[in-house]
């Protein structure tokens, strides 16, 4: 029997003689075409392997589960201990504001390893950062994990918003049938989830008691093995310069949108003058002023982070003003042959509120500061930002019509 | 945390040692180790280093713990400034 003939040469031209289809005549599978499952194949490279056996209609096979568990409440997927590339993909991703704010895991019960029924239980968030950094720390342990519902968002900040609550845990070990699983009754929880958790709160409703766990999952290996006891240095929050660092992405994100409004004033603020507007003044000195909003974004966010506990004063509003300062300097060192006084002064104060206010809002990135603390702080710093931003305003529209 | 110190003076954290039953619990839940147990009551050792998370209160089961939990966290606080303090605000 003849094979039909592709009638347009342009597809699968390197293989012409098993090539069947045309992009204008589907045609069906006959005799003498090939088997889609093999390699030979007509168009594009050779095909997926067959689903598998896990696949559900309706759900999507998580690429972290690598095998389902029988248990007495029914299957319990396994989870994989290494981290692939989606997964630093998506961590990236995250720490820069994309699809931070809906990346979770679906919350129920998982496990790693061959856990029994004495196996411990460890509850965590179902934020997918957090849940990939447990779980890559529990290689060669047999354990049940309990992921709550916190709504895509890390351990302590969901404890804050009452989301890893008493209630959430309660409701999450009844919901899984945990009881029948496991013979003893205890949860380990990260410590940092106390905020929200009562343990006797949790105790009374569920029966289950609760054993804090330590602060970082790096260290859930070695309480596990020392039999559930933490020391002093895994309940103690530490802040060290990698993870401020990595908290610099997100504070730079949050600053695209406005940044756009800021940039589109200093255009035009640029341009006023005698007459008017002038477009030939507001580029080199948009430019000039462009800088200074950058040197002040990049002191706030991201050098004061990173020398934090170096700078030698506690107002965070102060330190980023401290940096601010340094980098207008830098600034009007670069400018200094065409900068006059007043858009010296105008620079040098817009450098240093920027980042004086961007630094007073890595409060909220830092574990150890307390709510009382940034109010009376902001008080203070609040009107002077303001004040420093409307006389650099003013500085720099007026010295248009001076020059 | 040594390195890294906010304002003094400022926490609105309280214990009643009177109510305190000596479980430990404040001791363990604490990220700052601002109490330990003396004696078999609990006094705060580290006032200062507080940063009121709440987590003391929460699991204090003899409520001799007072604290106003919250987030210290400046974009959060100026939404609670302008849209007030009982409004639904997110911080982060």
């Amino acid at each position: 029997m003849d094979k039909p003939l592709p009638q347009n040469t342009d597809c699968c031209a390197d293989k012409p003689a098993s090539c069947a289809c045309t992009s204008s005549q589907p045609i069906s599978i006959q005799p003498g075409m090939p088997d889609p499952g093999q390699d030979d194949v007509c168009c594009g490279p050779p095909p997926e392997p067959a689903s598998s056996h896990f696949e559900r209609p309706g759900y999507e096979l998580c690429r972290f589960v690598e095998d389902f568990v029988d248990t007495a409440v029914g299957p319990v997927p396994k989870i994989k201990t290494v981290l692939d590339r989606t997964d630093h993909a998506g961590r990236m991703a995250a720490r820069w504001g994309i699809n931070r704010n809906n990346y979770r895991v679906a919350p129920g019960l998982y496990c790693v390893g061959t856990p029994d029924h004495h196996a411990p239980v460890l509850v965590t968030a179902n934020y997918k950062l957090t849940f990939d950094v447990l779980r890559r720390q529990l290689e060669s342990i047999s354990a049940w994990i309990l992921v709550l519902d916190t709504r895509g968002i890390n351990v302590w900040c969901a404890a804050g918003k009452e989301l890893f609550s008493s209630g959430e845990v309660v409701r999450r070990v009844k919901q899984t049938g945990l009881a029948n699983i496991v013979e003893h009754r205890r949860l380990i929880l990260p410590q940092l989830s106390a905020t929200g958790v009562s343990a006797h709160q949790v105790k009374k409703d569920s029966g289950f008691k609760i054993t804090w766990g330590p602060i970082r999952s790096e260290d859930v290996p070695s309480f596990l093995q020392n039999d559930f006891k933490a020391d002093n240095s895994m309940r103690r929050v530490t802040f060290p310069i990698t993870e401020r660092l990595a908290l610099v992405p997100m504070e730079l994100s949050h600053l695209v949108k406005p940044s756009v409004l800021v940039l589109l004033g200093i255009f035009i603020a640029s341009g006023i003058g005698s007459s008017i507007f002038s477009l030939a003044a507001a580029w080199p000195r948009g430019l000039m002023a462009t800088a200074a909003y950058i040197a002040g974004i990049l002191a706030g966010a991201l050098l004061a982070p990173l020398l934090l506990p170096w700078i030698p004063v506690r107002l965070f509003a102060l330190k980023g003003a401290i940096t601010g300062f340094i980098c207008g300097i830098g600034i009007l060192l670069i400018f200094y042959t065409t900068l006059h006084f007043w858009e010296s002064l105008a620079l040098l104060l817009s450098t240093t509120a920027i980042s004086s206010y961007l630094s007073m809002n890595f409060t909220g990135s830092t574990p150890f500061t307390s709510p009382s603390g940034v109010e009376k702080e902001m008080r203070k710093a609040i009107p002077l930002q303001a004040i420093a931003v409307l006389i650099a305003v003013v500085a720099w529209i007026g010295s248009g019509f001076v020059t | 945390m040594e390195n890294f110190r906010y304002l003094p003076g400022v926490t609105t954290l309280q214990l009643d040692t009177q109510a305190c039953v000596g479980c430990g619990m404040c001791e363990i839940v604490c990220p700052h180790g601002v109490f330990a147990l003396e004696n078999k009551h609990a006094t705060i050792c580290d006032r200062d280093g507080c940063m009121e998370c709440g987590a003391c209160a929460k699991n204090c089961p003899a409520n001799a713990i007072q604290v106003n939990p919250g987030v210290g966290c400046a974009s959060y606080i100026i939404k609670t400034w302008i849209k007030g303090k009982d409004a639904e605000v997110q911080c982060c």
